[in-house]
């Protein structure tokens, strides 16, 4: 829908300025024809998803010096359409999940300088002779977050994560009612409690994925909109892509980075467990009418009465508002739940009062790739032979966390691909739910087959 | 039943029975034989890994789904959890406000997950997330009508709960205080009440906030407890969910042992020298 739409449109611009730091002849997003015509694509890295994670992981293959192709038959339109884009280590921490903080904090010190280089690109691709194309930056915002509780049992709740917060040494500030209302007049006067939580910043997704596709195409890369049927295997190692509908990309190292549809791959290792689950959410878009702008200019993330809820406002003038966690499975994957937007916006506007005043732009829900502990599958999987399978690296499983994670999962897959993995992250390997023979990865995997 | 009888034999029942492999307090429901008297539900859990360690340290045998919030058919979910774990579902009609909603997702949950058991929740509100009385009864009889065995939450109403027994529930399940508040069993002579006259399972359904609020439904005579939030909200669920299975047992034990009367004046343990003991 929308998300390929303007991909196209940011692609095809980027293409009209590809000469600034191109090292590569020419670029053209490949069509089913180009590729029967031309027989295999090879590059040195093939990425399996077109959503911020596989976009980010091309993005620092390419830096690094590695031609890449992207597989997506619709770049970001999964999961990554819906996000808010929260970078949120510090409020996104749940009690016993001290493993996935390292990771998520760890990234939050690489999107800085993540976020510069792609500015720094895209400042270049600007240059180039289709000069409107781009300039409009990622939304990267340092801006703070306020945490903010709508009643007594909220307060006390807040008040307790705070604890396990700060015992993990994150910042997290009390601030009155009054001083919270200071920053954000438009806050309700009826809030139970406030906190400053200066580490937790933004970024739009969105435009986040225009400006990757538009530097990836600007470096030679290629983007084939086509969707991935399975792994090509040569002598024991994963040695590429098989193309839906015939074709392949050839490349040494095979990132799989396109959320649920990992599992659904064919020629995974037989061995390999990805449990992955559909956890659902919805989204809303909405603009502030002039006379109330800003409407906030910290995100705001709410508890109303033990249910989370959130406002991120967007530099040009819209807010985000979500988001919703269901498993009801409904037959349309992005079907938006009625329910679950009356409870967005009830619980938005007990916190923000002018909520109300807002033009809805958009109601979006999408399937989260979620994981049995919360945690990602990153990394090499194990080989029959107790090393690794050559060749493949799995990215998925990010549920909430797939935007503040990017930088990460780009990172850790450079290290894989130099060779000079960094142990910490071992955690998150892809095969830690298929060691143990006759656990309830391996039935419910028999069962899906 | 559960008169307040000493029973010097019990003890050594419980011992035998367990040394046979049996359960040695089984509960049984609808002819079913369940080794915990603690019903878990799933609701709020931060993680699934972290709800099997939970369900697990619970011991709990027998756990309830909001068939309105989980889709049986998705890979990796929740119900496959619960297969792993060789844990029996209970299914609930969480979220219906009408008699009509509720027999609707009681149909669905038989069709999906071939049982015909169903724990009915009609709500009146969401502020108070308190059981509607009136379309609870209906709902009640039109499931017994269809077949169902119906596990009915309800309000700490003994009339009410002997009303639901009469048109056919297989279990009545008294709230000790509103759905997720933790406020522990605000009506105990009401729940005593309801267990006295009641010849159903007595399940404490909602409201547990710690050990001890199970311990004390226990000690007042329902046969199992039901609890989600205590333990899926707790910051340490599993541990959380070690703490009620000991507590369902100890509140179970302290009821069949007999506790003692409450007195006015102090008695020393220990009568004194020369007296004719009367105990």
């Amino acid at each position: 829908m929308g998300a390929r739409a303007s991909h196209e449109a940011e692609a095809a611009n980027g293409a009209a300025s590809r000469d600034c730091g191109g090292r590569r002849g020419s670029c053209e997003d490949s069509t089913p024809e180009d590729i029967s015509a031309a027989g295999d694509i090879t590059a040195d890295v093939a990425v399996i998803g077109g959503g911020v994670i596989g976009h980010g992981i091309a993005f620092e293959a390419s830096r690094a010096g590695r031609s890449v192709v992207l597989i997506d038959d619709a770049p970001g339109s999964g999961a990554s359409w819906a996000a808010a884009g929260m970078l949120a280590p510090v409020s996104e921490l749940h009690y016993q999940e001290e493993q996935l903080l390292e990771l998520m904090l760890e990234s939050s010190r690489l999107w800085p300088g993540f976020a510069a280089a792609i500015d720094a690109g895209a400042a270049c691709v600007k240059t180039g002779p289709a000069g409107t194309a781009s300039g409009a930056g990622t939304g990267y915002l340092t801006t703070p977050t306020l945490a903010v509780g709508a009643d007594a049992a909220d307060r006390r709740a807040l008040t307790d994560l705070r604890q396990a917060q700060q015992a993990c040494g994150l910042t997290v500030e009390p601030l009155t009612v009054r001083e919270a209302r200071g920053r954000e007049p438009l806050l309700s006067p009826g809030i139970s409690c406030a906190f400053d939580i200066p580490a937790d910043h933004q970024v739009d997704p969105r435009l986040l994925i225009a400006r990757l596709a538009e530097l990836l195409d600007a470096e030679g890369n290629s983007c084939v909109r086509r969707r991935a049927a399975g792994l090509l295997w040569e002598d024991g190692r994963v040695a590429g892509v098989r193309l839906a509908g015939g074709g392949s990309v050839r490349a040494a190292e095979t990132v799989v980075a396109n959320g649920l549809g990992a599992s659904a791959l064919d020629g995974l290792p037989p061995e390999l467990v990805l449990p992955l689950r559909p956890v659902y959410g919805d989204i809303l878009r909405l603009r502030v009418p002039g006379h109330l702008r800003p409407l906030l200019t910290a995100t705001v993330r709410g508890m109303v009465r033990g249910v989370p809820v959130y406002i991120v406002p967007r530099q040009d003038g819209t807010v985000v508002i979500g988001a919703t966690q269901r498993e009801d499975g409904p037959a349309d994957p992005n079907a938006v739940s009625a329910g679950g937007i009356y409870q967005l916006l009830r619980d938005a506007q007990q916190l923000v009062p002018a909520v109300a005043e807002l033009e809805l732009l958009e109601a979006t829900a999408r399937a989260r790739p979620g994981t049995p502990d919360n945690a990602p599958l990153l990394g090499r999987v194990a080989a029959a032979d107790g090393g690794d399978v050559p060749g493949l690296i799995i990215a998925t499983g990010f549920f909430r966390h797939g935007v503040q994670l990017t930088p990460a999962a780009a990172a850790v897959s450079r290290q894989l691909m130099d060779g000079t993995a960094d142990p910490r992250w071992d955690g998150f390997r892809p095969d830690r739910f298929s060691r143990v023979p006759g656990t309830s990865g391996d039935s419910h995997n028999k069962e899906a087959a | 039943m559960n008169e307040t009888t000493l029973n010097p034999a019990a003890p050594d029942v419980v011992a035998a029975a367990a040394a046979a492999g049996a359960p040695a307090d089984p509960f049984v429901v609808d002819g079913v034989t369940l080794g915990s008297r603690l019903i878990m539900g799933t609701g709020g859990a931060p993680s699934l890994d972290g709800l099997g360690a939970a369900l697990v340290a619970s011991g709990t045998e027998l756990t309830t789904v909001a068939m309105r919030r989980y889709s049986p058919a998705e890979t990796g979910s929740l119900f496959q959890l619960l297969v792993d774990h060789n844990i029996r579902v209970l299914p609930n009609t969480a979220g219906c406000f009408t008699a009509r909603d509720a027999v609707l997702t009681a149909e669905l949950a038989r069709e999906a997950l071939e049982t015909d058991w169903v724990k009915l929740e009609v709500i009146a509100d969401e502020h108070t997330l308190l059981p509607d009385a009136v379309e609870l009864v209906e709902a009640t009889e039109q499931l017994v009508a269809r077949g169902f065995k119906v596990f009915a939450y309800t309000n700490d109403d003994p009339v009410l709960a002997l009303r639901l027994e009469n048109l056919g529930a297989t279990a009545v399940m008294p709230l000790g205080a509103p759905i997720g508040t933790g406020l522990g069993i605000l009506n105990p002579h009401n729940i005593e009440l309801i267990v006295a006259r009641a010849s159903v399972p007595v399940v404490l359904d909602a409201g547990i906030g710690t050990a001890s609020d199970a311990a004390l439904a226990m000690e007042l005579g329902c046969d199992a407890v039901l609890l989600a939030t205590a333990v899926t909200r707790a910051q340490d669920p599993a541990l959380m969910g070690e703490a009620f299975k000991h507590a369902v047992l100890a509140g179970r034990l302290a009821k069949k042992a007999g506790r003692i009367p409450r007195r006015e004046h102090a008695l020393a343990s220990s009568a004194m020298e020369g007296r004719a003991e009367f105990l």
